[in-house]
C-alpha cells in the first residue's frame, strides 16, 4: 500500500468545500506564497506516515456529521505532490460513498507523463476540485509564490475541458492582488471556463504568523492588515461571485 | 365531568375526566413544518414596554446589579399589591404580574435562611427589619437553621473544605416544575377539588409519619391554590375557571408560575414545556378569528418579557457560584411525541422569535428538545437564531424521550423531569478531582492541609502507580458518596419541613415520583489525570509535611476530548463507578438517585479550592465546566471533542451531561445559509450518536475580549453567551469568569 505523508487532520472543517468535512493536510509544498498560513506544511521531508485506510478509518468517525454534502477534503501542503497516495485515498473514499474534494494550488500539474495519466485517474474519484488562483498575472504570481502560473491556468482550462466541477478560490491580499485591474483580468479568465460552480474570496489574515516565528522564518507580510470590508465587497463584485451558483446550499 | 364552555372545539376524553395535560396536548396540537416567514415583528406596545424594561435594567446595572429590595414584607402569594413594568403603560401589558409591587424589586424571602436574606440586603446597602429578624430567629425556624442543627461534624468539614460544594443548604433547592399549564386548562377550582379528593384518600387511617406528613402537605397545597386565586384577584382576574382564550391561557399559566417565584427562591425556577400547549389556544383563536398573528406574537413576547424580569435577592458567595443573576426560567420548545409526530408548532418559532423581537437575553433559558427528525425548517430556524444570538441550548430529545416520555420539562439547566409527575432533590456537586487528591494524600486536603476524609494510607512513592491510585481512589469515592448522600438527605428533609414548595407541588400529582440529583465536578481533570498516571509517568512533588501538592508529568498521554478511546473509556468508567457508589445508599423519601456532569459557572470557584492535579492543571485554576474536555486538551478539532462527550452514556447521568462549545462564525461557513446548514449538520451528527446536551455559541474570541474591555458599549448591553447549562449576559460575569470563558477553546480551522 502506498504511504502518504500528512501534516495533520482536522475533524471539523466547514469552510473547505461543501458542508461539514474532515480535512487531511498533506505534508509538503514547493510554493512559498508570502501569505501562506501553513508554512509548517512546506517541508517535503517531514510529516507523519499514514496509509489511506488509516485516514479513512479516522475520517469515518465523523460520518454522522456529514449529511448529504459533507465528506473529506484533501488539502495541504500540496496534495498533487503525492498523487499516487491521494488517488488511492480518493478511490477508497468513493468505495465507501464518501464525497471527495481536492484543495490544490495546481502547481504540480503538467500534461506530461507520467503525471498526466495518474492525474486523470485521480479525477475519476474526485467530486470537486478547489483551485487556488493566487494571482492572474504570471510575473506577479511569481513574486507572490516563487513560481509563474502558466501550468496552473492550464490546469483550470483542462478541468474545464473535462468538465470537472471546480471552485475557484482567491486569497485577497491588500496591495498584492486586490487592485481592480488584476481582479477584472481574473474575472475575464474565469469567465472562459465552463465548469466553475463557485468563486470564493478568502480575505487575507495573519493568524498563521506565529508559525513563522516557531519555524524561525521571517514573515514576509509582517504588519499587513486584513482587507477592509469595502475591499472584499469590491472584489466580490468584480469577480461576479453571485454568477456562480452551480453549488447552492439548500 | 361536565363539558366546560372554555373547552369548546378541543378533542379528547381522558384529560377531561382527570388531570392529564399531556393527553390534552397530544389530542389537540397542530404540527407545523413550514418556515419562519409567518412570524410578525414586535407590536408598538411591545416596543414601548421592552424599552421601559431596558431602561430599568440599565438602572439596575448602574446601581451595582440590584434596583430595589423589600426589607419589611415577607414574600407570600398575596403579600404585594399589583405591580407593572410602568404604571403609565399598564394597559399595554398582555400578561401581568410581578414578584413584588415594583419591577425588578427583589422580594424578602427568609424561609430558606434568615441570615442569607439579611446578608443579601446588607450587601446592597439595605437595613434588615429587626422585627422580622426576631420572628425568624426566635419564633420560627428556617431551612438553613434546620440543616445546621442536624449536620454532623464530618459533613461540615467536607463542606467547608469544598469536596462537596454548592449545596442547597443556604438557598432554595429549586428544580421543581409545577405543571403551570393546569391552571389554564382546568382552572383553580377543579385543581382544589382534586387535591381535596387526594386528601380524603390519603392513608388507611393508621397515622404513620409518612401519611401524616403527606396529609399536611396536601393541605398546604390546597391552601396555596386558594391563595393563587387571591393573588390573581389582586390583578383583577378570576382564575377559578379554565382559561377561555389564548391570552387568558398565557395569563393563567403565568399566574401559576408567579406563585412559584413569589414563594421560592430556588437556584433554578423553570417554567417548563409550555410552548406546544399554548399553541393550541392560539391556534383556536386564530381559527375563530379572534386573534391575529401579530397579537399572538405579542402575547408570547409579553410573557417572555416577564420571564426576563424574575429576580431573587442573593448573597455574594451565591453569585460566585452562579454568576450573572440567573434564575433558570428554563422553557422548552420542539421535541417529538412518542407516536413519532413532531411537536413543533408555530409557537416554538414564536418563542425563538422573541430573541429577534426583543434581542438576545439569558432568560428564559430557551431549550430546543432536539432530534435530527425535527422538521428541517425548524432546525434551520433554531440554528439561525443560535448563530445570531448565542442564546439557545439544545438537548437530545431522542435519549430523553426514552426515559421521561414526551411531556418532560427541563427543571434546571439541563435536567429532565416529567411535568406534573415528578420533583427533584437538587444535590449540587461532589468534587471528584479533589477526591482523587484525597486518595493520594490519605484524606488530607491539599489546600487547607486538614484531615477531612478518614486517614487512609496515602501514596508514598515518588511516582504514581496506576493500580495503587485506582485502589485508593475507589475507597475514597466510597467515603465521598456516603457523606455526600447523607448531607443531601438531611438538606432535603429540612427543606421539606421548613421551606416546602406548596404552590409548585399543588400543580404536581400528589403521588409524586422523586429523583435525587447528585453531581460531579472536575470530571475531565480526573479523566486526564488517571490517563496521565496510566500512560505517562507522574512524579509527585510533596511539601515539607509530605503532602502531595504538585505533579510533574513525563511523557505524553491521551486526553479526553480527542475521540481517543484510551481516555474516553476512563471517562465512562468514572461516571459509572461514581453513580454505582451513590446508588448503594439510602436516599431520602425513596427517591431515585441520578447524577450529572454539569457545573454552571461554579467551575471557577471549585477550581480555586482545588490543588494541582496530575493532568498538569495547576492549583487554583478553574476546573473545566460540565463534561467539557479540559482547556487545551482538544487537539483534533470540534467534532473529535463532541465525539468524546457523546460517548458518555446518558442512562448513567440522567441528570444531564452539559457541554458548551464556541464556534467562530468564520469557521462555520462563508454565508449565513452555509452556517445554518453546517450547524444543523453538527447537531444532527452529535445527537444521533446519543449525546445529551450542547450549548452553542457562535462568536469569535476577539468579540469577547472587546466586550470585556469595553462593557460600556451599547452593542454589549444584551450580549448573551451560553455557559455551562445556562445563558448569561457576558458583562454580568466577574472578570475572572470572563477570562475563563475566553481561555476556552474557540473552534475554527484557519
Amino acid at each position: 500500500m502506498v504511504k502518504g505523508y500528512i501534516h495533520s487532520t482536522e475533524s471539523f472543517g466547514s469552510v473547505d468545500g461543501p458542508g461539514v468535512r474532515f480535512i487531511v493536510f498533506m505534508q509538503g509544498c514547493n510554493m512559498r506564497c508570502k501569505y501562506c498560513h501553513n508554512p509548517d506544511t512546506w517541508d517535503k521531508s517531514g510529516g507523519k506516515e499514514v496509509t489511506a485506510d488509516e485516514i479513512i478509518k479516522a475520517a469515518l468517525r465523523y460520518r454522522s456529521y456529514w449529511g448529504k454534502n459533507g465528506g473529506i477534503t484533501i488539502s495541504g501542503g500540496e496534495p498533487l505532490l503525492q498523487l499516487e497516495f491521494v488517488t488511492e485515498l480518493c478511490k477508497k473514499c468513493k468505495e465507501q460513498g464518501i464525497s471527495t474534494v481536492i484543495d490544490t494550488a495546481g502547481k504540480p500539474f503538467t500534461r506530461e507523463e507520467p503525471f498526466f495519466s495518474q492525474f486523470n485517474e485521480l479525477l475519476k474519484y474526485t467530486d470537486l476540485i478547489m483551485l487556488d488562483l493566487k494571482h492572474i498575472d504570471s510575473s506577479d504570481h511569481k513574486k507572490l509564490t516563487g513560481f509563474d502560473n502558466d501550468n496552473i491556468l492550464d490546469l483550470a482550462q483542462y478541468l474545464s475541458e473535462k468538465n470537472v466541477p471546480v471552485w475557484i478560490r482567491h486569497v485577497l491580499v491588500p496591495g498584492i492582488n486586490d487592485d481592480d485591474f488584476s481582479l477584472n483580468k481574473l474575472h475575464r479568465f474565469i469567465k472562459t471556463l465552463n465548469n466553475v460552480q463557485r468563486v470564493e474570496i478568502l480575505p487575507y489574515h495573519n493568524l498563521g504568523e506565529f508559525k513563522y516565528e516557531e519555524l524561525g522564518i521571517k514573515y514576509p507580510l509582517a504588519g499587513l492588515r486584513s482587507p477592509s470590508r469595502e475591499s472584499i465587497a469590491n472584489a466580490q463584485r468584480l469577480l461576479h461571485i453571485t454568477d456562480y451558483k452551480g453549488f447552492i446550499t439548500e | 365531568m361536565e363539558q366546560k364552555v372554555q373547552w369548546r372545539g378541543f378533542k379528547g376524553r381522558r384529560w377531561q375526566e382527570e388531570i392529564d395535560t399531556r393527553d390534552f396536548i397530544q389530542n389537540n396540537y397542530t404540527v407545523y413544518d413550514g418556515d419562519e416567514s409567518f412570524l410578525e415583528g414586535p407590536t408598538e406596545a411591545t416596543d414601548i414596554l421592552w424599552g421601559e424594561l431596558q431602561k430599568l435594567q440599565k438602572e439596575e446595572r448602574a446601581k451595582g446589579g440590584v434596583l430595589d429590595m423589600d426589607t419589611d414584607i415577607v414574600s407570600t402569594l398575596t403579600s404585594h399589591g399589583p405591580g407593572y413594568i410602568n404604571e403609565e403603560y399598564k394597559d399595554l401589558e398582555k400578561v401581568v404580574g410581578l414578584q413584588t409591587d415594583k419591577p425588578l424589586k427583589r422580594a424578602f424571602m427568609p424561609f430558606g435562611g434568615i441570615k442569607m436574606a439579611e446578608d443579601a440586603l446588607k450587601t446592597h446597602g439595605y437595613t434588615p427589619n429587626p422585627e422580622l429578624h426576631k420572628i425568624f430567629t426566635q419564633y420560627h425556624k428556617t431551612h438553613n437553621q434546620g440543616v445546621f442543627d442536624a449536620y454532623t461534624p464530618e459533613i461540615k468539614k467536607a463542606r467547608h473544605n469544598k469536596i462537596i460544594t454548592g449545596l442547597p443548604d443556604t438557598y432554595g433547592r429549586g428544580r421543581i416544575v409545577g405543571d403551570y399549564r393546569r391552571v389554564a386548562l382546568y382552572g383553580i377550582d377543579y385543581l382544589m377539588q382534586k387535591k381535596k379528593e387526594d386528601f380524603n384518600a390519603c392513608g388507611s387511617g393508621s397515622m404513620k409519619g409518612e401519611i401524616i406528613r403527606l396529609r399536611e402537605e396536601i393541605t398546604e397545597q390546597y391552601n396555596a391554590l386558594a391563595e393563587m386565586k387571591k393573588m390573581a384577584e389582586i390583578y383583577g382576574y378570576d382564575i377559578s375557571q379554565p382559561a377561555n382564550n389564548a391570552r387568558e391561557a398565557a395569563q393563567w399559566l403565568y399566574f401559576g408560575y408567579l406563585a412559584a417565584i413569589k414563594t421560592q427562591n430556588g437556584a433554578a425556577m423553570s417554567v417548563g414545556r409550555i410552548s406546544t400547549f399554548l399553541d393550541i389556544y392560539i391556534q383556536r383563536d386564530l381559527e375563530e378569528g379572534t386573534l391575529t398573528e401579530s397579537e399572538a406574537q405579542e402575547i408570547i413576547d409579553h410573557m417572555v418579557m416577564k420571564f426576563r424580569m424574575v429576580k431573587f435577592a442573593r448573597i455574594p458567595s451565591y453569585n460566585e457560584l452562579f454568576s450573572g443573576d440567573p434564575v433558570w426560567a428554563t422553557l422548552e420548545v420542539a421535541g417529538l411525541g412518542i407516536d413519532g409526530r413532531s411537536m413543533v408548532t408555530k409557537n416554538d418559532f414564536r418563542f425563538l422569535h422573541t430573541l429577534e423581537n426583543m434581542g438576545p437575553a439569558p432568560e428564559p433559558n430557551l431549550t430546543v428538545l432536539y432530534s435530527s427528525r425535527l422538521p428541517k425548517n425548524f432546525k434551520n430556524y433554531a440554528s439561525l437564531i443560535s448563530i445570531k444570538t448565542s442564546s439557545v441550548q439544545y438537548e437530545n430529545d431522542d435519549v430523553m424521550r426514552l426515559v421521561w416520555g414526551d411531556d418532560y420539562s427541563i427543571c434546571c439547566c439541563v435536567s429532565a423531569t416529567q411535568t406534573g409527575k415528578e420533583m427533584q432533590f437538587f444535590g449540587a456537586r461532589a468534587n471528584l478531582a479533589k477526591c482523587l487528591l484525597y486518595a493520594i494524600n490519605g484524606g488530607v486536603d491539599e489546600v487547607t492541609k486538614v484531615q477531612v476524609a478518614p486517614k487512609y494510607a496515602p501514596v508514598t512513592s515518588d511516582y504514581l502507580d496506576y493500580d495503587e491510585v485506582i485502589d485508593k481512589y475507589d475507597a475514597m469515592m466510597d467515603w465521598l458518596a456516603d457523606i455526600y448522600v447523607n448531607a443531601l438527605n438531611l438538606i432535603h428533609y429540612m427543606h421539606d419541613k421548613y421551606y416546602y414548595e406548596a404552590a409548585e407541588m399543588a400543580l404536581i400529582d400528589t403521588n409524586v415520583r422523586r429523583t435525587f440529583a447528585t453531581g460531579i465536578a472536575g470530571f475531565s481533570h480526573v479523566v486526564d489525570s488517571i490517563s496521565a498516571i496510566k500512560y505517562a509517568k507522574v512524579k509527585v512533588i510533596r511539601d515539607e509535611n509530605g503532602i502531595a501538592v504538585d505533579y510533574d508529568v513525563e511523557g505524553d498521554f491521551p486526553r479526553y476530548g480527542n475521540d481517543d478511546d484510551r481516555a474516553d473509556d476512563i471517562a465512562i468508567w468514572l461516571l459509572k463507578t461514581f453513580l454505582s457508589k451513590i446508588k448503594k445508599h439510602h436516599t431520602y423519601r425513596r427517591s431515585e438517585a441520578t447524577t450529572s456532569i454539569l457545573t454552571i459557572t461554579s467551575n471557577v470557584v471549585y477550581g480555586k479550592a482545588t490543588g494541582s492535579l496530575p493532568d498538569g492543571r495547576k492549583g487554583g485554576e478553574p476546573l473545566s465546566p460540565g463534561a467539557n474536555p479540559s482547556y487545551g486538551a482538544e487537539k483534533n478539532g470540534l467534532l473529535a471533542s463532541l465525539n468524546s462527550v457523546a460517548k458518555l452514556p446518558y442512562e448513567y447521568a440522567l441528570d444531564g451531561i452539559s457541554n458548551t462549545q464556541t464556534i467562530n462564525p468564520d469557521a462555520l461557513g462563508h454565508t449565513d445559509g452555509e452556517r445554518v446548514n453546517n450547524l444543523v449538520q453538527i447537531m444532527d451528527g452529535y445527537f444521533d450518536q446519543g449525546a445529551h446536551h450542547l450549548n452553542v455559541n457562535v462568536f469569535g474570541t476577539e468579540k469577547l475580549i472587546d466586550c470585556m474591555e469595553h462593557p460600556e458599549k451599547e452593542e454589549y448591553a444584551n450580549f448573551t453567551i451560553r455557559v455551562s447549562g445556562y445563558a448569561v449576559k457576558f458583562i454580568d460575569l466577574t472578570r475572572e469568569q470572563q477570562l475563563d470563558v475566553i481561555a476556552r477553546t474557540c473552534h475554527g480551522v484557519i
